[in-house]
Parts: C-alpha cells; sequence; structure tokens
C-alpha cells in the first residue's frame, strides 16, 4: 500500500501547490496550505505502517503545528479584513516596494 | 486492517477512498465560493482519515475527524462567515492565464518528482515485516503504539509543543483584539 498511498499523497500535495499558486481568496490560499499538510500526514501514515509507528508521533505534531498555524492565520486575516475590508490577496500589497 | 483476510476488498476501498479524496481536493481548489470549498476540503479529509484507518492507523484517523475536520475547517467555515465572504462577487477568484500556466507547471513537476521517488527502493533491512503495524494496534490497542514513543522518544518535543500551542494562543487573541482608539 506504500506506492498507493504515496501516489495519492503526491497528488494532494500537488493540488494544494496549484491551489496556492492559483487563487486569490487568502483564506482559501491558507485552506490549500492545510491541504498540502494532510498530503505530507498521508505519507507519513503510510511510511509509519512500513519502517515503523513513529511516523504517525509526527502526524501528531504537524497536526498540532497546524491547528496553532490555523489560530495564528485566520487571526491575522481577521485583522487585516479589519484593516482593508477585504481579503484579496492582490489588494493586500503593503510589503511590496 | 486484516490485509490476509480480504486484501481485494481492502484495496478496493483504498483506492476508493483515494480517489473520493482526490475528486474533493479538485473540486475543492476549483469553488468559487469559500463556503462550498470549506465543505469539499471536509471531505477530503474524512477520507483521508478512512485512508489512515486502512493503513493500520486508526487513532491517527480519529484525531484526524475530530482536529482536522472537527475543529480546524469549522474555524476556518466560522471565519468565512464572520467576515460574510460567502458572496460570489466578493471573491477575487483564480489569477491570470500565466500565473495558471505557471503554477500548472510547478504541479506537475512536482508530481513527476514525486512518481520519480515513488520507484526509488529503500532498504530492506529498515522494512518491518509485513502485516505488522496492524499486528502491533490488534495486540496494545490504537493509542499505545503512538503513545509509547511520543512520552518516552519525544517529550521534549511534546512539552515544546505545549509552548507553542500557548504561544499560539496568546498570537490569535492579541492579533484578534481590536484597538483601544478603534472599540471607542
Amino acid at each position: 500500500m506504500l506506492g498507493e498511498a504515496l501516489f495519492f499523497s503526491a497528488i494532494l500535495f500537488a493540488i494544494g501547490v496549484v491551489g496556492v499558486l492559483t487563487r486569490r481568496n487568502a483564506i482559501i490560499v491558507f485552506m490549500c496550505v492545510e491541504l498540502m499538510l494532510n498530503a505530507v500526514n498521508l505519507s507519513f501514515v503510510a511510511f509509519a505502517q512500513a519502517y515503523g509507528v513513529t511516523g504517525q508521533v509526527f502526524v501528531f505534531f504537524v497536526m498540532t503545528v497546524a491547528a496553532a498555524e490555523a489560530a495564528v492565520g485566520l487571526a491575522i486575516i481577521i485583522a487585516l479584513f479589519r484593516h482593508r475590508q477585504t481579503v484579496n490577496l492582490q489588494n493586500i500589497n503593503l510589503l511590496k516596494g | 486492517m486484516p490485509h490476509g483476510t480480504l486484501p481485494l476488498l481492502y484495496t478496493f476501498h483504498f483506492y476508493l477512498f483515494g480517489i473520493i479524496s482526490v475528486v474533493s481536493a479538485l473540486l475543492f481548489v476549483t469553488r468559487k465560493s469559500p463556503v462550498a470549498a470549506a465543505l469539499w476540503l471536509v471531505n477530503t479529509m474524512f477520507c483521508l482519515a478512512a485512508m489512515y484507518v486502512l493503513l493500520d492507523a486508526p487513532f491517527i484517523g480519529v484525531i484526524q475527524v475530530l482536529v482536522y475536520a472537527g475543529a480546524i475547517m469549522v474555524v476556518f467555515l466560522f471565519v468565512i462567515m464572520l467576515l460574510n465572504l460567502g458572496h460570489p462577487s466578493e471573491i477575487a477568484d483564480a489569477r491570470g492565464l500565466g500565473a495558471k500556466l505557471i503554477a500548472g507547471a510547478i504541479g506537475v513537476a512536482l508530481l513527476a518528482e514525486v512518481f520519480a521517488l515513488i520507484k526509488a527502493r529503500t532498504p530492506d533491512l529498515l522494512t518491518l515485516p509485513e502485516g505488522y503495524a496492524a499486528a502491533e494496534v490488534a495486540r496494545t490497542g490504537a493509542i499505545a503504539p503512538i503513545a509509547g514513543p511520543l512520552f518516552n522518544e519525544y517529550l521534549l518535543a511534546f512539552e515544546v509543543t505545549s509552548v507553542l500551542l500557548l504561544a499560539a494562543i496568546i498570537g490569535a487573541v492579541i492579533l484578534g483584539k481590536r484597538k483601544e482608539a478603534d472599540a471607542r
């Protein structure tokens, strides 16, 4: 099952990357990042089945970090929306010189 | 999962959930409405949970449903609805053709790279015997194989994670707080 799981993981990760690169809505971009994290988790679980259970511990940590990231990222999006009234990434270009 | 008893059924369900998750992910990336996108992503995550169970990781499957589909995606939906982003007119959608082509090229390159990596051989010495993980789950239960390393080898990482969560909570509260001047 390792090969099949890595196959699906690769496809999901590529979909996440394409989503990050093509969408302009900040929340959807953020959800694409979550999809990429999920794809990596699938690889971890598949490798854990073949090479030892430790991989599942890493999934646990990835989920924790994803939860922390979601909390902080969504707080940033809310602050940004309060400031600019939009989540369109094209209008959020304050750091562009 | 008993590979030995019904291998064909096992493989069938693995592919079934895999294909559903990929289709849901594609629909997720292409939806115009953020709410619809979020719900398709929840579907992807449920399918991934089923795949984790099929890959002998039932506990990870359960916390995938609880934490990802249950908690993180609810927070996303909550923010989408709080900011009232559900209207299609509001959605500034996909970028121009150039960006789409570049994104497609990068996606294809990533896929090709990973497919090349799948072909790579790993040393047999590292590989566990077939069905080892399933036997371990059957012997000690779903949680013990994870809890053991988590609280022994990775205890420091576990404690650091608690500090990270505390920092995230404080950061989220401070970022989400209205300034005193705004409130008046």
